[in-house]
């Protein structure tokens, strides 16, 4: 597929013939050299991605510098997808495994989805935050590994052992490890190098990479703009010193083609795209209590949105976040809160009130993995059902899933505008995944269509009733205080069309029959999504939310390979379009794929009798009454193109 | 339609209100329930300020008392147990405009609601809160509350409530942003009124503790205050509510207390016998959340636009020889 640069027989013997000069290294560090010494201006490799990744402790700047590699190989034209690793405590005792902490960057030839399968590079700034990563299979066999050597002559004896033993082991298995005097190079240029390394690896990776210094230039002095001068001088100084030091002397040297996009394009991870939904919504009252992941969200508007007249509200728990919106809903436009997993759960009655009242209502639900407190910094999908038939009671809401980080941003357009045509609660989910990878997408222009119109003041007319539910379509004009003759008391019990409080058989069964039919009215209105490869075939994958580009991607691979398998991928997850069915029964067989839990039917116990499958098999199922399939990962880790194209294959095999 | 065209030509003509304006239903409450007298007072605040009823909004929360908004003419929001803080603070946050009102009981506010309760003193946000203290759980029949006395017997207590009850008021004292706290009796309405009346004035988190008798599973809780004007203490200052020749014929245990005296309002508010009736503490000074949080320019569309593409602006990549020059330059 692309010429990516083999296990190459030289640099491992490289690599361990340093160790035997080590005593020497002890006092005056010197970089190790390919032999000859890798002359300036060596032929690039042309490749058509690579998968990259910095890592540090937490603090010493490796997503900074991910961040920066990202957006200078972007801005060169190169498609990317940044993926952070994000340490699983605040303070993590330096050296750790679980303090590791760094930024994945797929560079790519063209735009890529997803953020692929292993690393083909990684810098690390110990040994153990490299071995995190090893750990948890994230390189590729051959992995070239730039590993900063400071370790081996740490005065503490024990460090020193340690890194020896995570090289040796690493040098004998399938990599290429590379020893950088990183620390020793950068006391050249700073006296604390724990702030700059970072640098000095970018500037190393423009090299590597052959990436414009004069962008890279101007992308460190954006970073650190709100800084003083001499902190962006320090900073360039070191980027240059890590270029230098990588032209003289490694002999790994890369190219990856790109094409500069015609339209400008706008980089930002899952989270600043859904706050800037929320600008471009018309919405101005986002109401919160900080949780992990979806916090950042909040952290962005609190900084921006009061340039529209917009506020963050940081309530006391989420279930008055969620009061707290409901009522600046109820009293003028919509409003939205922001949570992940623990807080949706909080919010369930509340979500429910707004439901049984008619209040239009954004919930967003940046899923992480759960139950409970789960994996707070990681990704799954384990909330659709929850999202779904969360509630007690009848609680018809809309239920969309954003399929990309552009996607963030329209779907929370798109839900104000379903809340308010609709007077109903729109839930949408996002992830762990898309809340903090990067990937370019057309810059929007931007549209007053897009906003919610102001409150209406008007006067309602004499006698009308603020719950006269349409006898087809459910919807019913929704009153809001101030509109003179409109006044009624709202509530959450049930409720006649006067909003009177009603026990009555036959008006609970108006009331809840009008609000499910307006999921039906808003169902007729979607548009089959498009399949993803032929029409009718062997095998359909079906997925929902952050896997889009991992599915498509596995597709795309099997096809090639002369499978017949396509994929369908909803946004609308309740209601769902029409027309799903049919494509359904177009193929032999269908799976869903999904990163939530699902049992092994091979598992000892597990039948067709107690499965539990994945959460859009489930839906999937009970609607088109089809034996569906799916395969689905818990690991709190973006599903790879690889892993599911290995799964369909083995489905297809009949194996599964 | 003629009648309610001269009723608005009526009211445009002379401004007026009237007490039935107010009004909505026949309240379903027991007779001789204390949550009667307190809706009296309060409709007749309404027409007494000419609240314009569509500017008027009621939020509730669940139980006897949080029926309060149906038996409005206004705007009411008769949501969730223990939530109305939050809903009210949402409406009052973009419509400064609205009278907004919380009606809640002690189960309500001070069991489930009290994480919200104690926020909703620190956000002083400009709303009345009528908070009717029964001292039990009424709507979901006699359980024991945080105001139940110890002792008390209830369904859920049968051998007497295990603690001491929470005092709402000394509550209300000790979150450092408080701007008004008084504390009236359901059975004394001219105090009550002109008490609601007091904290309607007040821009602030106004909260209102109403001793609110409930004839059906406490009928003789409060009999000794009832019975006993000596009991009761009346609180009234020349910045605070005047107490009627009439009233003091009857209620002789008076004291001047200076609502701005937090520290003796402290005092005041430990002592439930004799039972305090008046202001406790004002502060006119406090800053309201709405205000701190106001937005420097109010929202329009274009803003919006404008602002959008700024910040697309910091995240831009532009085309190599876009109009907008090379990459990096918008930084
Ligand atoms: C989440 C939830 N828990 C419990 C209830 C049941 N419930 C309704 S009202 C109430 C207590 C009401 O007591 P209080 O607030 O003192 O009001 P009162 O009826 O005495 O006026 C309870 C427990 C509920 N409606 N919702
Ligand atoms: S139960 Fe008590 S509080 Fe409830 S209406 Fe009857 S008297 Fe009033
Ligand atoms: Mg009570």
């Amino acid at each position: 597929m692309n010429a990516r640069p083999r296990e190459n027989k030289s640099s491992r013997p490289e690599a361990k013939q340093s160790q035997a000069g080590k005593a020497a290294q002890n006092r005056a560090p010197t970089p190790r050299r390919k032999d000859p010494p890798s002359p300036k201006g060596k032929p690039a490799v042309i490749l058509d991605e690579h998968i990259v990744e910095i890592v540090s402790d937490s603090g010493e700047g490796a997503q900074r510098c991910g961040q920066a590699f990202g957006s200078i190989a972007a801005r060169m034209g190169n498609g990317i997808w940044t993926v952070e690793i994000i340490p699983a405590e605040i303070q993590p005792p330096a050296r750790s495994m679980a303090g590791t902490s760094g930024n994945r960057v797929r560079v790519s030839s063209h735009r890529v989805t997803n953020g692929g399968d292993e690393a083909n590079l990684v810098v690390a700034f110990n040994e153990q935050v490299l071995l995190s990563r090893v750990r948890v299979n994230e390189l590729k066999r051959g992995c070239i590994i730039l590993l900063e050597e400071k370790w081996r002559s740490d005065p503490d004896p024990d460090i020193a052992a340690s890194y020896v033993q995570v090289f040796d082991e690493l040098s004998a298995g399938d990599f290429s490890v590379y020893e950088i005097p990183m620390e020793f190079e950068c006391l050249k240029y700073v006296a604390d190098p724990r702030r700059g390394k970072n640098m000095f690896v970018l500037g190393m990776l423009c090299s590597i990479y052959s990436l414009d210094l004069e962008a890279a230039r101007q992308q460190v002095s954006f970073i650190f703009a709100k800084k003083k001068d001499k902190i962006v001088q320090d900073n360039i100084k070191l980027l240059e010193a890590g270029h230098e030091w990588a032209e003289g002397n490694l002999d790994i040297k890369f190219r990856i083609p790109s094409t500069k996009a015609q339209e400008p394009q706008i980089v930002v991870n899952g989270n600043i795209s859904l706050g800037l939904g929320v600008l471009a919504s018309g919405m101005e009252v986002c109401a919160m209590y900080p949780i992990t992941p979806a916090t950042s969200v909040s952290h962005y508007l609190s900084d921006v949105f009061r340039n529209v007249g917009g506020m963050v509200h940081q309530a006391e728990d989420e279930i008055a976040a969620c009061a707290f919106a409901i009522g600046a809903s109820y009293a003028g436009k919509c409003a939205v809160t922001i949570t992940s997993g623990p807080g949706f759960a909080l919010k369930q009655e509340t979500i429910g009130l707004a439901v049984m009242a008619e209040i239009p209502l954004v919930v967003v639900n940046v899923q992480r993995g759960g139950p409970s407190t789960g994996l707070p910094t990681k990704v799954e999908q384990g909330d659709l059902l929850f999202a779904c038939f969360g509630g007690h009671g009848d609680t018809p809401k809309v239920v969309i899933a954003a399929a990309t980080i552009e996607d963030c941003f329209y779907s929370v357009i798109t839900a104000r505008k379903i809340a308010e045509t609709f007077n109903t609660v729109v839930v949408v989910l996002t992830d762990a995944s898309l809340a903090t990878a990067q990937q370019p997408f057309p810059r929007p222009r931007f549209s007053e269509e897009w906003l919610s119109p102001p409150a209406d003041q008007s006067a309602i007319p004499e006698g009308a009733k603020p719950y006269d539910w349409d006898d087809t379509t459910g919807l019913a004009r929704r009153f809001i205080p101030g509109q003179p003759n409109g006044m009624h008391c709202l509530t959450g019990l049930a409720h006649d069309r006067m909003s009177r409080v009603a026990y009555d058989p036959a008006i609970n069964q108006e009331g809840t029959r009008s609000r499910s039919l307006k999921l039906a009215s808003l169902q007729k209105t979607l548009k089959t999504p498009p399949v993803f490869g032929d029409e009718e075939g062997d095998m359909l994958v079906v997925g929902w939310g952050s896997t889009k580009g991992a599915i498509e991607e596995a597709i795309e691979r099997l096809r090639a390979e002369g499978l017949s398998v396509s994929s369908l991928h909803l946004r609308f997850l309740q209601p769902m379009a029409s027309g799903i069915g049919d494509v359904i029964s177009r193929f032999n067989k269908v799976m869903t794929v999904e990163n939530n839990w699902s049992d092994d039917i091979n598992d000892e116990i597990i039948d067709e009798e107690n499965r539990r499958y994945s959460e859009l098999a489930w839906l999937l199922r009970a609607r088109y009454l089809v034996d569906i399939d799916c395969w689905s990962e818990v690991k709190g880790q973006s599903l790879k193109p690889g892993a599911i194209a290995h799964a369909i294959r083995v489905r297809l095999e009949g194996k599964g | 339609m003629t009648t309610s065209a001269t009723r608005c030509l009526l009211r445009t003509l002379d401004e007026n209100y009237a007490l039935e304006d107010y009004q909505s239903g026949v309240p379903r409450w027991c007779i001789g329930c204390g949550d009667n007298a307190i809706l009296a007072a309060v409709q007749r605040l309404c027409r007494d300020e000419q609240l314009p009823p569509e500017k008027t909004v009621f939020v509730s929360g669940i139980g006897c008392s949080s029926r309060f908004p149906h038996y409005m003419h206004t705007y009411g929001f008769h949501g969730l147990h223990g939530r109305a803080f939050p809903v009210a603070e949402g409406i009052k946050l973009k419509r400064p405009d609205l009278h907004v009102f919380v009606v809640t009981g002690d189960g309500d506010c001070c069991s489930i609601g009290t994480a919200h309760w104690i926020h909703a003193i620190r956000y002083n946000m400009n709303m009345t809160v009528l908070m009717h203290d029964n001292g039990i759980y009424g709507l979901t029949k006699n359980q024991a509350s945080p105001t139940s006395p110890q002792g008390l017997k209830s369904n859920t207590t049968p051998r007497g409530a295990h603690l001491e009850p929470i005092n709402p008021v000394s509550v209300n004292l000790g979150i450092r942003n408080v701007s008004f706290v008084a504390q009236a009796v359901d059975w004394i309405p001219e105090l009550l009124h002109d008490i609601i009346a007091a904290a309607y004035h007040h821009k602030g988190f106004s909260f209102v503790r109403v001793v609110q008798r409930c004839p059906e599973y406490l009928p003789d809780r409060y009999d000794p205050w009832v019975k006993n004007p000596d009991r009761m203490l009346l609180l009234s200052h020349a910045d605070g509510i005047q107490i009627s020749p009439e009233l003091s014929r009857v209620y002789r245990h008076q004291e001047k207390h200076d609502p701005a005296d937090r520290n003796r309002a402290r005092e005041i508010a430990s002592v439930s016998d004799p039972m305090p009736v008046g202001v406790l503490y004002r502060n006119r000074n406090m800053p309201c959340y709405e205000d701190l949080r106001e937005p420097d320019k109010p929202y329009t569309p274009s803003m919006v636009g404008a602002a959008l593409n700024r910040e697309f602006d910091k995240f831009t990549i532009w085309p190599e020889n876009g109009e907008d020059g090379g990459a990096g330059k918008r930084g």
